[in-house]
């Protein structure tokens, strides 16, 4: 038997009694499907806050610490006897 | 402005039920035949399908001309896969259902020989799809096609131990 001839037979045999659709098939998937855009609407917003709260997190901290200042030194000696 | 999106809304709610409509029975038929249930109990399948097409509702906005059916049946094959690596990888085979006509199959050669023969995927888009090498593909094509159609004698579980390949 050729390939074509095996694969028509096969492909009889898988269309084959298809099963009935169940009729609330369309609600059920529109449920879960907007459950789905919610939650990922959700975990977009949780990002752009967390994203949000850091930045000005950081900006407090490098208005109040300063960092590209310039240390004040500590290690000259003290001036004495002058 | 909130009325015309809305409408808009309105529009694509009414093109995804035109699709569920028309897609469902053909999705449904290759999901039962992936997960090898009977045609009248296959609450696998359905779940499978639900899960698809609920992907796909939630990305309807931003297909951009992709075709949704592919989309969801792509969705369908790669979620099969990653359950069945997972419920079958260490454990062996399901129990076979005798309701399908595919219960002898591994789900590796399942998946290869419904997207092969039942959607009339090319060779090489299941290959990437599935993460194998097109020759590799072909023969477990091969395979599958001649279990099918030449049972060997015995019991059923003839080939325990077949595994799925991740994707």
């Amino acid at each position: 038997m050729s390939r074509p001839d095996r694969e028509a037979r096969v492909r009889q045999l898988l269309e084959q009694t298809p099963p009935p659709v169940p009729p609330d098939l369309h609600a059920d998937v529109v449920r879960r499907g907007d459950r789905l855009v919610r939650r990922r609407t959700a975990a977009r917003r949780m990002l752009w806050l967390l994203l949000f709260a850091a930045s000005v997190a950081f900006l407090v901290w490098a208005l109040t610490a300063r960092p590209w200042v310039e240390p004040p030194s500590e290690t000259t000696p003290p001036l004495t006897g002058w | 402005m909130r009325s015309r999106q809305a409408s808009q809304g309105a529009r694509r709610a009414r093109e995804f039920e035109a699709f569920v409509a028309g897609a469902a029975g053909r999705l449904l038929h290759a999901a039962t035949l992936l997960t090898a249930e009977a045609p009248g109990d296959n609450p696998r399948a359905r779940r499978l399908l639900t899960l698809a097409l609920a992907h796909t509702y939630a990305s309807w906005n931003r297909l951009r001309g992709e075709d949704p059916y592919d989309r969801t049946r792509q969705y369908l094959a790669t979620r099969f896969a990653r359950d069945a690596w997972h419920r079958y990888g260490g454990l062996g085979r399901a129990r076979p259902q005798p309701g399908s006509p595919l219960a002898r199959l591994s789900p590796q050669e399942r998946l290869i020989l419904v997207l092969r023969l039942y959607e009339g995927v090319a060779e090489e888009q299941t290959a990437a799809l599935l993460g194998l090498s097109t020759e590799r593909v072909r023969a477990i094509c091969n395979r599958a096609t001649t279990t099918l159609l030449h049972p060997p004698r015995g019991p059923a579980p003839a080939v325990v131990g077949a595994k799925v390949a991740p994707s």
